[in-house]
């Protein structure tokens, strides 16, 4: 922070001095790497600035320009009718049930969405966040992933929490607000959390997760260096593009690869962040381009294509874990099909013409239903069971966490600490003093075990 | 290291300091004789005297800067969870509060982090939400705002949003330099306690003294289940030097220190200005004889300790609370609301609030902006008067 120029230049000077010092005394010093001779000896071609290691000199004044580099290629295994590009790269990890498991996975985020969107229209919850055209990203790259490994989520990943077992009932719960949700009522809906899954609830200030998440990579770390018997684990973080302009993300992706973290990041370029395209988000060569610049390994994927997603995000753990740890980014490209939540109308910033040929054109569920179809594993019948079931399911738990009761009124004031603050304690005795007094004004029968939570 | 040690070691003294150049005609605006003051331990008789800490235990003399390296030292040793990291962490610190720990413990668990703020509190909430117990440091309170948001919106709210999946960070502690130096100015001056206080998650703690340090921040670190924020008068890190049990202890957050009866007045205060409290006390009580002040350190800003400073605004009638943070919405205000609240037929005068002016701390003007002991002096002349 440029601001800290006051004090910074003294202390500088300071710790320049220790370093000699305790370089002098053969005390190991970090700047020992990097500082370690002379700047330049004689005739050299290259100079070891202490801030950019083997920059060889050049005589040709060149400023470069990203307009003049070419994109970084996007990675696909099969092509928008469900063809493998690539016959060495046909995705034969995976089992048929497996395949067949993911589509359906997938099919069931996107038959809740419209469940969802509808129920809020109707006004029985207060807000939803479909998933549609994105539900590749999310089933694939979590199916690449272990049960231990920590998730942190930004909101549209309910593909993610699928995957890994996370139950109708307890989406519904959450989105509820109901007493069996894991939030104790207390998020908005969609902001899903399972510490049996290892997913880190949502937050909703965009990016928060990301730094947070280089922290929790660095803890696996450590916890392995401690206990070496302890299975390798990584974290997979996601966010969208808009988030991305966070410094959060600056900061997260910086601090992962100077301390090594063991980490993926997996950024789904979607197009928008609201109404905001993507050209008015960043003028770079989208998200992939700044991994390079944080030294960082990084790789650009057909978020549509979930056999690319899922190759990569193996191949992403692997690395992760190699050596010492490091940080890998995804960056997943596809299309936000849908509006960016109930609240929003996005025919208010784009053509629906636009949206209508993306959901035609391409999108994660039709493709990889081409392929299963080529492959002879599905057809029209098994697709009408399955969404005919799936809904039949979703619409049960919806009804079912309808009808529960709230969260005891008691929870509002839980765990804002590990125990009760009195200053806690004497509100909630004003509260149910309030409540006594005005019993007309408040209902408190929604609510489990009714006022007397508040004793 | 050298041109550090003549900054800090300087501060006091300076011309421009708060506590300005002795004068002879001056009587209440001296500079505080640490070596004489009444609230550290200037020897091993007083601590074996005090039942918080372990008895028959050896001591060393330290100032505040080696009793917090001597807590995070213990702190490394007890815990392998623990890490020490933030900007210059590495080598000791840019105030030496982290030295010979990386040395001692590995560059694994006390390390630099890149200049980033929000990173490094983002990092600690992750790393704590997954079981470690960061002790992160903000170089100067100063700079905490760019971590403002993973502070109140993040920290603060992880267990409460997490419910009964049981998610929390606690064990993570931010460290942070704050209040005035003397030439300190607008971003090297700042007490920013009070603005955490607003959002309920964490715990507010401003140590005193090196003793004080040691025992809040092991408590801090290897207690508390909660996250804790903990603010180090960083004029007192080579200033107050006292004795400091060797031995483990912790002391408990939460808990004021009625640090010296009396029965006409209280006076509320935390951290640095504890000192000047002390030394205008003993002025107005030799002005005004028979007068007995009762001196209150509140330690943890919050949650707060009310019942010790209800019960001792009920005996004495009167209330001063005093805090280098701007008076606006500060400590005082929230002191004082109480305290009007719950004893208001035991107030003999109206809760005086003594505070830093509503203004920045400009170079210039930093000894008229924090309280000083003049203007305590004269707070508790009216509040006595009225």
């Amino acid at each position: 922070m440029k601001t800290r120029a006051i004090i910074r230049p003294l202390l500088r000077g300071c710790r320049y001095r220790e370093g000699v010092l305790l370089r002098r005394q053969g005390l190991r010093w970090a700047s020992d790497t990097w500082a370690s001779g002379p700047a330049q000896k004689a005739g050299a071609e290259s100079v070891n600035f202490p801030g950019a290691l083997n920059s060889s000199f050049t005589a040709t004044m060149k400023f470069h320009n990203p307009a003049e580099a070419t994109a970084m290629p996007t990675y696909r295994i099969m092509d928008a009718d469900g063809n493998i590009v690539d016959n060495t790269r046909d995705p034969q990890s995976a089992s048929d049930e497996d395949v067949i498991r993911w589509y359906k996975n997938m099919l069931t985020v996107s038959i809740m969405d419209l469940i969802m969107f509808d129920a809020q229209r109707q006004g029985r919850t207060s807000f939803y966040m479909v998933s549609a055209g994105e539900e590749g990203i999310a089933v694939g790259s979590a199916s690449a992933l272990i049960p231990e490994d920590v998730c942190f989520l930004q909101y549209r990943e309910q593909g993610v929490l699928i995957q890994r077992g996370f139950t109708l009932k307890e989406m519904m719960s959450q989105l509820f607000a109901n007493k069996d949700d894991h939030g104790k009522g207390r998020n908005m809906p969609v902001h899903y959390g399972s510490g049996k899954l290892n997913v880190h609830t949502i937050s909703s200030p965009l990016a928060t997760q990301i730094p947070q998440a280089s922290g929790a990579a660095y803890a696996l770390k450590m916890q392995r260096l401690i206990n070496p018997n302890i299975p390798p684990r990584i974290v997979a973080c996601y966010f969208g593009e808009g988030a991305a302009s966070e410094g959060d993300f600056h900061a997260a992706l910086n601090i992962a690869a100077t301390k090594s973290c063991p980490i993926v990041f997996v950024c789904r370029n979607n197009g928008f962040a609201i109404s905001t395209a993507s050209i008015e988000q960043y003028k770079g060569d989208g998200i992939a381009s700044r991994g390079m610049g944080y030294g960082i390994d990084t790789i650009r994927v057909d978020g549509n294509d979930i056999f690319a997603v899922r190759e990569v995000m193996i191949e992403a753990r692997k690395r992760a874990l190699e050596g010492n740890c490091k940080p890998i980014l995804v960056e997943a490209m596809s299309y936000r099909v849908s509006h960016h939540s109930t609240s929003d109308d996005s025919f208010a910033y784009r053509a629906k013409r636009e949206v209508e040929e993306w959901k035609r054109r391409d999108n994660p569920i039709t493709r990889l239903r081409k392929w299963m179809e080529n492959k002879g594993i599905w057809d029209e019948d098994k697709e009408r069971e399955a969404r005919a079931s799936i809904r039949k399911e979703v619409l049960r738990e919806f009804s079912a966490a309808e009808k529960v009761k709230k969260p005891a009124i008691r929870e509002m004031f839980t765990d804002m600490y590990e125990e009760l603050t009195p200053e806690a304690r004497n509100q909630m005795k004003q509260l149910k003093e309030i409540i006594e007094k005005y019993p007309k004004e408040y209902d408190v029968s929604v609510h489990e075990g009714g006022v007397k939570t508040l004793e | 290291m050298a041109l550090i040690k003549r900054w800090v070691h300087s501060l006091p003294h300076r011309g421009y300091a708060t506590t300005s150049a002795v004068s002879s005609i001056r009587r209440l605006n001296v500079p505080v004789d640490f070596s004489k003051t009444q609230l550290l331990h200037h020897t091993k008789e007083t601590i074996a005297g005090a039942p918080e800490f372990p008895q028959g235990s050896s001591t060393s003399r330290l100032n505040l800067f080696q009793a917090v390296n001597a807590g995070l030292r213990t702190a490394l040793k007890e815990d392998p969870k623990t890490l020490c990291f933030g900007e210059d962490v590495g080598f000791g610190g840019v105030f030496r509060c982290t030295m010979g720990l990386q040395d001692e413990f590995g560059p694994d668990r006390v390390f630099n982090t890149p200049i980033v703020e929000q990173g490094i509190v983002g990092m600690a909430i992750g790393a704590a939400a997954e079981g470690r117990k960061p002790i992160v440091e903000i170089q100067f309170a100063d700079y905490v705002w760019p971590a403002f948001d993973q502070i109140t919106n993040e920290a603060s709210k992880f267990r409460y949003r997490e419910g009964s999946t049981g998610a929390n960070v606690g064990g993570m502690v931010i460290r942070m330099p704050s209040g005035g130096v003397g030439h300190g100015a607008l971003y090297h001056s700042q007490s920013p306690e009070s603005v955490f206080c607003h959002v309920p998650g964490f715990k507010v703690v401003v140590p005193r003294s090196p003793t004080r340090a040691k025992g809040l921040l092991l408590a801090s670190v290897l207690e508390s289940q909660d996250p804790v924020l903990f603010l180090e008068p960083k004029i007192l890190y080579r200033a107050a030097v006292e004795e400091v049990p060797d031995e483990f202890y912790t002391l408990p957050i939460g808990k004021a220190e009625v640090l010296k009866p009396g029965k006409d007045v209280t006076i509320i205060s935390y951290g640095r200005p504890l000192y000047t409290c002390e030394a205008a006390i003993q002025a107005a009580e030799k002005d005004f004889p028979g007068v007995q002040i009762e001196l209150i350190d509140l330690q943890t800003i919050y949650p707060w300790d009310r019942k010790t400073i209800m019960d001792s605004v009920k005996k004495t009638g009167r209330a001063i609370v005093v805090h280098e943070s701007m008076v606006n919405y500060g400590v005082g205000a929230e002191v004082a609301a109480t305290i009007q609240e719950k004893v208001f037929l035991h107030l003999q005068a109206p809760v005086m609030r003594i505070g830093g002016l509503t203004t920045h701390t400009g170079l210039a003007w930093e000894k008229y902006v924090i309280p000083d002991g003049t203007r305590i002096y004269d707070g508790i002349k009216r509040t006595l008067e009225y």
